[in-house]
């Protein structure tokens, strides 16, 4: 086979994080390549400098045979290399007409009716549908997505990268996405695929080609590859899902949702009439294709969104989980916290919600209390005593507790956040997505200390996006669809296919409450 | 495309993990002797002066006498205590570039108790009816562009820099009814002296310097030790994360200001009845934007404030010194400043982030002759 | 109706050195930089045109009016030039804060052009350029002879003409032109702009440069036609620098709106001259002090109504103020 792109011993390190060593990689022409790994596996950072984002400190890369050097992304395309990213590299305010004419060669006439026109034939080759004079701010992901690809696409890219393509999509927009790239390969152009979703390794690819924790591991041919192989591959040893789930004792209600909606400031219903129950020492696993409510709905019962009259949460403190409830809407997070609602959430977003970025554990510990006492100062002390004793226990890996936790990687980072949540001793706690983007041991670490605080009575919210550990971990799942509770499952019961079901296709009649 | 054949790049920037102490100092020290280096080019170029005499007769502008040293002193608190109404706004990540208008509107409340008040109130009272008006007016100026910035997002850089002038058209307008059919508006309450300070081991403006002394600390710790330091702090890094901890962003971010602009209020007072005894369009003389300069380079903390208030100080007063010792005049202080500003800004690149050459990469160069 | 004209006369003068100031500012906001160097640079425009205009005039026995023109645009455009070469240097090579840095600019614009202009002024309170008024400041032949209409409409130096000329092609240039569409994509989204091959530094070093000059050229306008080719110690091109900072808003990013802008600005300036009269009464001097913050109580209503509409086509440019580093994370 005829290699459109080699890589040769590529590195790249950011100051003292190596996000490539030593990666040497083939892509052939005419093929589909997946780019397997997990989160922080340096995927993104090696194709990033094939697209000229960034520049690798050593190694060197073959275009078509011949050694090449790639500065900017301008370099790229004239090697007929573009490269569709998972934030989106468009124009807000700039039509889509517009944002395909963005920095193309100054030797043709500018005219935008032109480039119209000969967008509109690549959709006509592809079946895209597009409105070229919408605004890139009023479209949608997927049409957003389009659009990359349409711009890729008009430049004459040979080659194809799409990171992460289908972590936006419903599962039917994946499809159409697969047809298309299909289509792209019968035309004889290169796709890579950046994904850590075996299924659409398996379902889409040529060839898999796998890198850990910055390393290259090896590649196989689809056809060889089995999703046990692949994830043996991936992360290093066979992983058996052997999570524990300790049988619940005696649940008592903690939280009672009900005709909870939230309507984004776009005017977009986010959710809508949202009923259900969450009972301390259980784990009520949260499944949905991501941006069907999920954030929303823990953020709405956290005091951080607007929720539409009618909507109530209540809270029940009382052991035996009879006593007053407690309404939490209404309250921002200092009054729900001064009420006495012993409730935590480790949101989706660490650094840019949960934690400071700038700050160390100790100011991170603080964020909680920090105006606890009558005092005009801090209190330091406590706070620091927590973090030493956080450091101590979840084995954070840090120079100090002073050091600004953005410079911690990934999973020490989380360690703070959940510490920090679990440190309240909570009655309900809420995690969405707690184990992305970290490998395989802090992601068990985390399941562990869900577990614990199960048994400690605690009812525990999980938002995830991985079927098998929902279906491990969870007593029961409730699947969100559409910004709607689409049925609650019991997790030891459910199989994968009807939660998937559930995820995908609206049941009729909307709430289904078992 | 085989013809594309560029070479890797000369020089390429990479961020630094975390400088050394070693390495700031190093870097702005040498950043100064640049900048000396470039005035002293100038200066000799423009006036073919030899420069080292120049920088002593400039040294002597500060600490030749001891009366010169207490007026460098009296201007340097007056930047210093700009700089530290700006630093909790900054810190928020709030680009106040109002404090020009805020120390005017300050100012103007004083003077004007102290015309038609002066003789109505007794003197303890007078000065408390100063120091309130002029706080409340500066807090004022500095709510109205954080209201809309907390309720609408409204660009506060834009809508600061505007309250400056709306503040000058008041205090021309106040000097114009002040002065009545005189050319000029002379020293307020003249005859009597009722307003003004007191002297404090032979000058009037050693209370300004007392108070920003004890502002110095009170502000250090107000932003390191207290909750309102801390809220601070998260607001400027996130606003998401400050909603998640609870904090009312649009609470602090008013707050914020009002302190921010009372300060400047504060300034406006000590001012008028430390340093001038009058009002008029020149009274914040500039200050209000040198001191954006001073509060952003110590990145909020005010005992770098006051060292670098000092070196502007002393170019300033150095700069005027050659003026008339020369026969130059002293715009030459706006150059030289400029100059210095100019090289301390640039050498923060060199702190932040490292450049690698390409030559210091090994083993690369056998691979590009293809 | 002869103190209305009077009015137009001297707005639409006035309007025209913040025009040339605000669309500077337009061009190097369009790139994401927010350069609150403006009364700096026209300053160092200003004085530069003005210097090399007194130095020509008075050295030279034949002195043209052509050459004078041409000696003084050169010499104002390099002068404000290099001003934001400084400032792009330092922003965008060296990635200083852009705030500091251009109020670091106005101080040092200031300095060099008072500076220098102590000793074009050598003891003298004022100093001139007559001839290059003159060729500044003359009328078109014939048309301005048209009576009052002639006045209003042609009774100017050829830069205000020019002033609307460069209004009317920035907005086909940002609008229609390819270069104008990747332009405004690095002020919008320079990570954007990058990954479609566009070299982001390169456009913001050339807009703010380009900006720059356009700016000066407020500053040579104001020197060498408003004032009657006057220079002198006064600090009022500072004042008119933060008026085109002012205007830059107003017009929410469109260089045609500067036009209207502009003048309309010079109407609210001049309000408290001619107002009076035209209604016939008087009103006190400190009155006439208030007035003046008209032009910048009419920003800041913008300013709010523009942030309350929420509309995305007239807010400032989304990367404004911010350094742009590719390898950033």
């Amino acid at each position: 086979m005829e290699c459109a792109i080699s890589l040769k011993h590529i590195t790249k390190t950011f100051g003292s994080v190596v996000a490539n060593k030593d990666v040497s990689l083939d892509i052939y022409k005419g093929e589909i390549l997946s780019l397997l790994g997990e989160n922080g596996s340096g995927k993104t950072t090696l194709l990033n400098m094939i697209a000229g984002i960034y520049y690798p400190d050593s190694g060197e890369v073959f275009v078509n045979g011949k050694p090449v050097e790639i500065r900017s992304p301008r370099d790229a395309y004239q090697l007929g290399i573009g490269m569709i990213h998972q934030h989106f590299k468009l124009v807000d305010v700039f039509s889509a007409t517009e944002n395909i004419a963005l920095g193309l060669d100054a030797k043709e006439k500018f005219d935008l009716k032109q480039v119209r026109k000969k967008a509109q034939e690549i959709c006509d080759k592809y079946q895209f549908d597009m409105d070229f004079d919408q605004k890139v701010y009023a479209m949608s992901v997927s049409q957003k997505q389009t659009l990359e690809i349409i711009k890729v696409l008009y430049r004459g890219a040979d080659i194809l990268i799409l990171d992460e393509p289908t972590a936006v999509l419903t599962p039917q927009e994946t499809e159409k996405l697969f047809q298309v790239i299909r289509n792209m390969r019968a035309d004889g152009k290169s796709v890579v695929i950046i994904t850590h979703k075996l299924h659409e390794v398996l379902a889409i690819s040529d060839r898999v080609s796998i890198l850990r924790k910055g390393e290259y591991v090896g590649t196989v041919e689809t056809k060889d590859a089995t999703e046990s192989l692949l994830t043996e591959m991936m992360v290093g040893k066979k992983v058996e899902l052997n999570i524990d789930r300790p049988i619940p004792q005696n649940p008592v209600k903690r939280l009672e949702i009900r005709n909870l909606s939230v309507t984004s400031p776009e005017g977009v219903r986010v959710l809508s009439d949202i009923n259900f129950d969450a009972f301390g020492g259980e784990i009520l696993g949260i499944a949905g294709v991501s941006g069907n409510g999920q954030k929303e709905l823990l953020e709405a019962i956290a005091g951080l969104q607007t929720v539409e009259s009618g909507g109530s949460v209540k809270y029940y403190n009382s052991e035996d989980g009879q006593g007053p409830a407690m309404e939490v809407i209404g309250k921002n997070p200092r009054v729900i916290r001064n009420a006495g609602i012993h409730m935590s959430f480790v949101p989706e977003d660490r650094l840019g919600m949960g934690l400071v970025g700038s700050m160390g554990m100790t100011g991170n510990m603080m964020l909680k209390s920090y105006d606890s006492g009558k005092a005009l100062f801090l209190d330091q002390k406590s706070p620091k005593n927590l973090a030493e004793r956080i450091k101590e226990e979840l084995e954070v890996v840090t120079p100090g507790i002073n050091t600004p936790v953005s410079r911690l990687s990934g999973g020490n980072v989380q360690k703070v956040l959940v510490g920090r949540e679990i440190a309240d001793a909570p009655m309900v706690l809420m995690t969405a997505y707690a184990v992305r983007g970290l490998d395989i041991n802090t992601s068990y670490a985390i399941y562990d200390l869900l577990n614990q605080q199960k048994k400690k009575g605690v009812a525990v919210i999980y938002v995830g996006e991985d079927l098998d550990v929902l279906l491990a971990l969870c007593d029961k799942i409730m699947v969100l669809c559409a910004g709607r509770v689409n049925g609650i499952v019991d997790g030891r019961t459910a199989t994968k296919e009807q939660v998937g079901l559930l995820m995908t296709k609206l049941q009729e009649g909307g709430n289904k409450n078992e | 495309m085989s013809d594309l054949q560029v070479r890797e790049p000369f020089v390429r920037i990479v961020k630094r993990d975390q400088a050394p102490l070693s390495k700031h100092i190093s870097v702005r020290a040498l950043a100064i002797l640049l900048a000396l280096v470039l005035d002293a080019l100038f200066i000799f170029f423009v006036t073919g002066l030899n420069p080292f005499s120049v920088y002593f007769v400039m040294f002597k502008g500060t600490f030749g006498t001891a009366t010169r040293f207490s007026w460098a002193m009296r201007d340097l608190v007056t930047l210093l205590l700009i700089g530290i109404a700006l630093a909790p706004a900054f810190k928020m990540k709030f680009w106040n570039i109002g404090a020009e208008g805020q120390v005017l509107m300050g100012g103007l409340l004083t003077a004007l108790v102290m015309v038609y008040w002066g003789e109505k109130l007794p003197g303890p009272v007078l000065y408390l009816v100063m120091l309130l008006t002029s706080i409340a007016v500066g807090a004022i100026w500095g709510l109205i562009p954080a209201f809309f910035k907390a309720k609408w997002k409204t660009n506060e850089t834009l809508f600061t820099l505007m309250m400056n002038y709306v503040a000058t058209s008041f205090v021309a307008c106040a000097v114009n009814i002040l002065r009545g059919q005189a050319s000029s508006l002379g020293k307020l309450n003249m005859a009597t002296q009722i307003g003004w300070f007191p002297k404090l081991f032979g000058q009037r403006y050693n209370i300004n310097i007392l108070v920003v002394l004890i502002l110095t600390f009170l502000m250090f710790f107000y932003l390191k030790y207290t909750k309102h330091g801390f809220e601070i702090s998260v607001v400027g890094e996130s606003e998401n994360t400050a909603r998640y901890a609870g904090i009312n962003v649009g609470m602090v971010i008013m707050r914020t200001m009002a302190i921010s602009g009372a300060i400047c209020g504060l300034c406006g007072f000590l001012l008028v009845c430390g340093r001038d005894q009058t009002i008029s369009t020149n009274t914040a003389g500039g200050n209000g934007f040198t001191a954006i300069i001073v509060a952003w380079l110590a990145k909020f903390n005010t005992f770098y404030m006051a060292l670098i208030a000092f070196l502007l100080i002393f170019l300033q007063k150095g700069a005027g010194e050659i003026a008339s010792a020369y026969g130059l005049n002293d715009f030459a202080a706006s150059i030289i400043t400029g100059v210095i500003l100019f090289c301390i800004l640039g050498s923060e690149f060199f702190i932040n982030y490292r450049l690698i050459f390409r030559s210091s990469k090994e083993g690369k160069n056998d691979g590009e002759r293809g | 109706m002869s103190s209305l004209i009077a009015w137009i006369l001297r707005a639409i003068p006035f309007g025209t050195i913040i025009m040339y100031g605000a669309m500077g500012e337009i061009v190097t906001e369009k790139s994401g930089n927010l350069n609150l160097g403006v009364p700096g640079i026209m300053y160092l425009g200003g004085f530069a045109g003005f210097a090399s205009a007194f130095l020509y005039e008075n050295n030279t026995s034949n002195p043209s009016k052509l050459v004078c023109i041409l000696l003084s645009l050169v010499c104002c455009l390099i002068a404000s030039v290099l001003g934001g070469l400084i400032f792009s240097f330092l922003t965008i090579t060296l990635r200083a804060n852009q705030n500091v840095t251009g109020l670091a600019l106005t101080t040092f614009g200031m300095g060099v052009a008072n500076f220098f202009g102590v000793f074009i002024l050598n003891g003298k309170s004022y100093s001139a350029a007559p001839l290059a008024n003159s060729a500044y400041s003359a009328k078109m032949p014939g048309l301005s002879d048209l009576g009052v209409a002639g006045d209003i409409l042609f009774g100017y130096g050829f830069l205000v003409y020019l002033a609307i000329v460069i209004a009317v092609l920035l907005h086909i240039f940002l609008n229609k032109t390819r270069v104008g569409l990747n332009l405004r994509a690095v002020g919008e989204n320079p990570a954007t702009a990058d990954a479609a091959g566009i070299n982001v530094t390169r456009y913001k070093y050339i807009a703010t440069c380009v900006g720059a000059g356009l700016s000066g050229v407020g500053g040579l306008y104001y020197v060498l036609d408003y004032n009657s080719g006057i220079w002198a110690t006064t600090g009022q091109i500072e004042a008119l620098g933060w008026l085109a900072v002012a205007l830059v808003i107003f017009t929410t990013w469109r260089p045609l709106n500067a036009i209207w802008g502009a003048y309309l600005f010079g109407v609210l300036y001049w309000l408290y001259q001619f107002l009076p009269s035209l209604l016939g009464f008087t009103v006190a001097s400190y009155v006439t002090d208030l007035i003046q913050m008209v032009p910048y109580v009419v920003t800041i209503i913008v300013l709010i109504v523009t942030s309350l509409r929420k509309k995305k086509e007239n807010q400032p440019p989304a990367h404004l103020g911010l350094a742009y580093f590719r390898e950033e994370r």
